[in-house]
């Protein structure tokens, strides 16, 4: 049992914590500390300055731009990209099709895909959710037909995240209809401008767009876009989604908006004084940081427990945890801002503060946490029926 | 940072499992060891002294182990797990503890060494009727004549107060401030009954009884809030410990138990219950574990570590207390199956140092002064 990171892990922190808040701009970082939406380029432009350096993809295999870290360099990486205000590597391509493709992939598809995946050259979008397939996604039923040296996809995809500035989409395609479930299921590649695909967006409670329904209507798609083999798509979903629950446990992001809100309660009058001195919303701060500092000790504990990159069954945990309190503490700012939480729409000439008009749709939009990447009543049959045996 | 425990502390769980495991295997045994004063197994006690865990946190020179945090943590877990009713906690941790901290070389040498032999148990006699969880005394104070002192005063409840063979007492100081003194309990009166969870405690009055001043003398505010840091660690690792045993206790019951034809476990909202229950079970084992670091680390922030870890584990003990008697249903609430002693045992150990909303008072009146609740202190 040792508290203190060690001399060399304490160094690259900080090593970590300089290039964040010295080399991605400041004009980015605002952007995510203020909690808007970011632009294109602004996703782009950070993923480039963190390839640039090796920082985007390090949990790759080496040869393809990876690091060879520890499990808790990794965290610490994470844990500080959050902390400064850097937007993540677009998860698409960093968390799910990368791994993947570097996995599974032929050798062709490695060269072919993996360094515009990891510089962002290429913006993958993920095609697995349908209309009649959400958390159970192997009833999917979009289908791939083998027609000579092409699959004619046909179907239809929902959910698809940011898929507006998407040039490729890797989907989850029905290969064999007659195979149960989730048995004849391939993973297959797709340019977003092949001819019969089309986007389009679904607006949000929240007022934005992140989101679109992507149609397929005879799309043809080269045969070796397959990832690894037919009928085996499933196999690298799971392995997909294993990854992509450890990454949605954001502690660092959490943490930097619960700091914030501790500044904008300070900033607000509340009973002759400030918020920040009212009891109840004192005691909901702290309770608040509490969790949080239980859920990164708990990663912590779990990254030093993941061997070979297989997630340890306790990272739905954190997944489920992590988004609670991403939600809580949504929840909280909404309740700082109070009467000021209704001026979403408010613009330039609005005499409130940013943080007041970004409130509920921040809070509105993260409702989505518990339901992405496998939603929390799924993470709940996982403990259940893989940690607890039930 | 490292959570995992190396091969000598291995060797201790090991150890204290090997004997108070097997000692109270059989949940019978406790029950019938608990029914009877002095609410523990002497000779067990007189065991766990040979094997060194009663000298475990002091100095070699006081006749103890000279072993930290860490391992007191791992002997709490291992009698939280079968609720072992031998007072470690307030003997050893708490009690033994204001003496390490607070008493003269020669004070340590002879109360700590026959602490550590198990020929003495040491009781701390400080909560007072009217008092809730303060680190100073008011309703017993102490009388300076000459060179001597006396005590009186009515504290209650003491732990172990009846049993024990010499008392640690704080007393409100003439000129101000909480003094701690040691006092023989021959001739004072002590009323001893048992607890909700199978513990004993006492109402113990003080009038004009000799006392001696621990140490130096003065004020020992600061001794008592330090030791009592401590001591709410080692008891966030003790219900951990009961944690990591009333869940699959009740996990086993699911699977086993049957309803409408079908094993209880085929019920989800049954089965979903007990995953958010293992949540709150890592969640405040991973505090607590992290506070022994802190403790063992860096003990001027023990006292923010113990309010985190005892706040986490309050809030996870309730919940997991109460679902374990819930998921059992009707057996959970009877004091012949073990469940309902260990949410019983948890409550206690929640009300002994301090409750979560205590511990959530101290921390949210410090939010305001730092800006992110940082795992490294």
């Amino acid at each position: 049992m040792q508290l203190e990171l060690s001399p060399e892990d304490a160094a690259f922190r900080d090593e970590m914590r300089t290039f964040f808040t010295t080399e991605v701009p400041q004009a980015i970082r605002d952007a995510v500390a203020s909690r808007q939406e970011l632009s294109k380029d602004q996703i782009v432009e950070s993923q480039r300055i963190l390839n640039k350096h090796g920082l985007a993809v390090p949990h790759w295999p080496t040869e393809w731009g990876g690091q060879d870290w520890s499990p808790l360099r990794r965290h610490i990486w994470h844990e500080e990209m959050q902390r400064a205000g850097v937007p993540l590597p677009l998860a698409f391509n960093a968390s799910m099709v990368g791994p993947v493709i570097a996995a599974f992939g032929s050798q062709e598809q490695k060269e072919r895909f993996l360094p515009p995946t990891a510089n962002l050259d290429i913006w993958w979008s993920q095609g697995f959710s349908e209309p009649d397939a959400g958390s159970d996604l192997a009833s999917l039923r979009t289908t791939a037909v083998r027609d000579g040296d092409d699959y004619v996809v046909n179907g239809q995809k929902t959910w698809t995240t940011l898929g507006q500035h998407g040039d490729w989409i890797f989907c989850l395609v029905r290969t064999d209809p007659d195979a149960k479930k989730q048995r004849g299921i391939s993973f297959l590649l797709i340019d977003m401008t092949s001819p019969g695909l089309t986007v389009r967006p679904i607006e949000l409670i929240d007022g934005g767009v992140e989101v679109n329904e992507v149609w397929f209507e005879d799309v043809r798609v080269p045969a070796e876009n397959l990832v690894g083999e037919e009928n085996h798509g499933w196999d690298y979903a799971k392995f997909l989604l294993g990854n992509e629950r450890v990454g949605v446990a954001p502690v660092g992001s959490t943490k930097r908006v619960l700091a914030q809100a501790k500044e904008w309660a300070r900033a607000t009058s509340y009973a002759g004084g400030s918020l920040l001195d009212d009891p109840m919303t004192a005691s909901r701060i702290a309770e608040l940081e509490n969790e949080l500092l239980a859920l990164e000790l708990t990663a912590l504990r779990v990254v030093a427990n993941s061997a070979d990159g297989k997630p340890h069954p306790a990272s739905s945990v954190l997944k489920l945890k992590g988004s609670e309190l991403q939600q809580a503490v949504s929840e909280l700012v909404v309740d700082l801002a109070g009467p000021a939480s209704l001026a979403s729409g408010a613009g330039d000439g609005s005499s409130l503060e940013q943080w007041q008009h970004r409130a509920t749709p921040a809070y509105l939009n993260l409702r989505k946490a518990s339901i992405y990447g496998g939603s929390n009543e799924i993470q709940r049959q996982i403990i259940a029926k893989t940690i607890l045996g039930l | 940072m490292d959570f995992t425990y190396d091969d000598e502390q291995e060797a201790l769980r090991e150890a204290v499992r090997g004997l108070v495991g097997k000692a109270y295997a059989d949940f019978e045994q406790r029950r019938q060891t608990v029914k009877r004063d002095p609410g523990f197994d002497e000779a067990l006690w007189g065991r766990l002294a040979e094997m060194g865990v009663l000298g475990l946190p002091f100095a070699e020179d006081d006749g103890g182990m000279g072993a930290g945090p860490i391992e007191v943590g791992i002997v709490a877990q291992e009698l939280g797990r079968v609720l072992a009713p031998e007072p470690f906690l307030t003997s050893v941790v708490l009690a033994g503890g204001l003496v390490a901290a607070a008493g003269s070389a020669e004070q340590r040498a002879e109360v700590l060494g026959a602490l550590s032999a198990g020929e003495s148990v040491l009781a701390f006699a400080h909560a007072e009727p009217g008092s809730r969880w303060e680190a100073s005394a008011t309703a017993v104070s102490a009388t300076q004549s000459e060179d001597s002192w006396t005590l009186t005063g009515v504290k209650e409840p003491v732990p172990h107060g009846a049993r024990a063979d010499l008392l640690v007492v704080s007393a409100a100081l003439p000129d101000g401030g909480t003094g701690l003194f040691l006092v023989s309990p021959e001739g004072v009166a002590r009323d001893g009954y048992p607890t909700h969870d199978g513990g004993r405690a006492a109402r113990i009055s003080f009038d004009a009884t000799p006392a001696t001043p621990l140490g130096v003398g003065g004020d020992a505010t600061a001794h008592i809030e330090s030791a009592t840091a401590a001591a709410v660690i080692a008891a966030a690792n003790e219900a951990v410990g009961a944690m990591q045993v009333a869940l699959p206790t009740t996990t086993e019951y699911l699977t086993s138990r049957k309803q409408f034809g079908v094993p209880l476990n085929t019920f989800q909202s049954l089965s979903f219950r007990a995953a958010d229950m293992y949540v709150s079970l890592e969640l405040a084992q991973s505090v607590a574990l992290w506070a022994s670091m802190v403790l063992d680390a860096d003990p001027a922030s023990a006292q923010k570590a113990a309010a985190r870890a005892g706040l986490q584990v309050s809030r996870a003990g309730r919940h997991i207390g109460q679902e374990a008697i819930q998921l059992h249903g009707g057996i959970g609430m009877t004091a012949e199956y073990s469940i309902g002693s260990y949410t019983s045992h948890l409550t206690a150990l929640d009300h002994l140092l301090g409750d979560g909303n205590h511990h959530l008072a101290a921390l949210s009146s410090a939010v305001g002064g730092y800006a992110e609740a940082d795992p490294l202190p």
